[in-house]
């Protein structure tokens, strides 16, 4: 076995524990945090497979951007900070492990069987030559995606500010 | 490399998400596995886009589409959250349930 498939694999089997992580710590800023490791190893696994570009964008707009947004929420929520045993619906834990545990198991079964055999020659991307496509081929979807972006700025500073006429009014 | 190990950590991925978004009681905590879903559809997007080696690196741009979607989808979600919260003094998503009948 070569150095680079152990290196991914050891990447995999932290991806996986500190998803488990994600989803099972009891303390909101472990979750968060537990999930900029998840995203952090994501992007290794995608340098590992020579898609340098989308490991960047990864970490800039993820790590630097949506992590903040979220601990920001939790602050703000006043989500208890610290162990907390009110954060699971304890009632729901089984049929929601029951649901997953199917779905992973379906899954996993149909990508072994559909993919045996098949592998990845790990070549390098040209981070030149995706730029190339996506303002050319792609550039409509692009401007569409900028459009989205822009319609969500709109609509969270809209929904997230306080109106200061339903503030007059004592509705809020 | 063979592409099965990833494919099914992508596979653990998603129904921890899943399970995540069941189980937990906070709406913040549910915008987080729902990050996981999509971060599992983006390394599935990149594994195939390197197995194919497709020349027009389709997988690689709907991955970072998919990145910028989300982005905007936490931004929307959060703003949600927090309005409700300000309206309900709680993130608790057992509470919302205004439009249940």
């Amino acid at each position: 076995m070569e150095i680079y498939e152990i290196v991914t694999y050891f990447t995999l089997l932290l991806l996986l524990f500190s998803a488990a992580r994600v989803v099972t710590t009891s303390n909101v800023i472990h979750a968060a945090i537990s999930l900029v490791f998840t995203l952090a190893l994501t992007a290794t696994l995608f340098l590992l497979l020579s898609t340098q570009f989308v490991a960047l964008v990864l970490v800039l707009v993820y790590i630097g951007a949506v992590i903040v947004l979220f601990l920001f929420g939790i602050m703000i929520t006043r989500a208890p900070l610290g162990k907390n045993a009110e954060l699971d619906n304890d009632k729901n834990k089984l049929i929601g492990a029951t649901i997953s545990g199917a779905i992973f198991l379906l899954f996993s079964y149909i990508l072994i069987n559909g993919f045996d055999g098949e592998i990845v020659i790990t070549s390098g991307s040209s981070t030149e030559l995706l730029g190339e496509i996506l303002l050319s081929r792609f550039v409509f979807p692009f401007e569409i995606v900028s459009f989205v972006l822009l319609a969500a700025l709109i609509g969270g500073i809209t929904l997230a500010r306080k109106d200061e006429a339903l503030v007059d009014e004592d509705q809020v | 490399m063979i592409v099965q190990p990833v494919l099914v950590t992508a596979a653990a991925l998603f129904s921890l998400g899943i399970y995540g978004i069941l189980v937990r009681r906070n709406a913040v905590m549910v915008l987080l596995s729902i990050e996981l879903i999509l971060n599992a559809v983006n390394i599935n997007f990149i594994i195939f886009d390197s197995m194919l080696a497709d020349s027009l690196m389709q997988g690689q741009i709907f991955t970072i589409f998919i990145i910028t979607i989300a982005a905007a989808e936490v931004g929307i979600g959060l703003a949600i959250v927090l309005m409700l919260f300000r309206n309900r003094q709680t993130a608790n998503i057992n509470e919302f349930d205004l439009m249940k009948w």
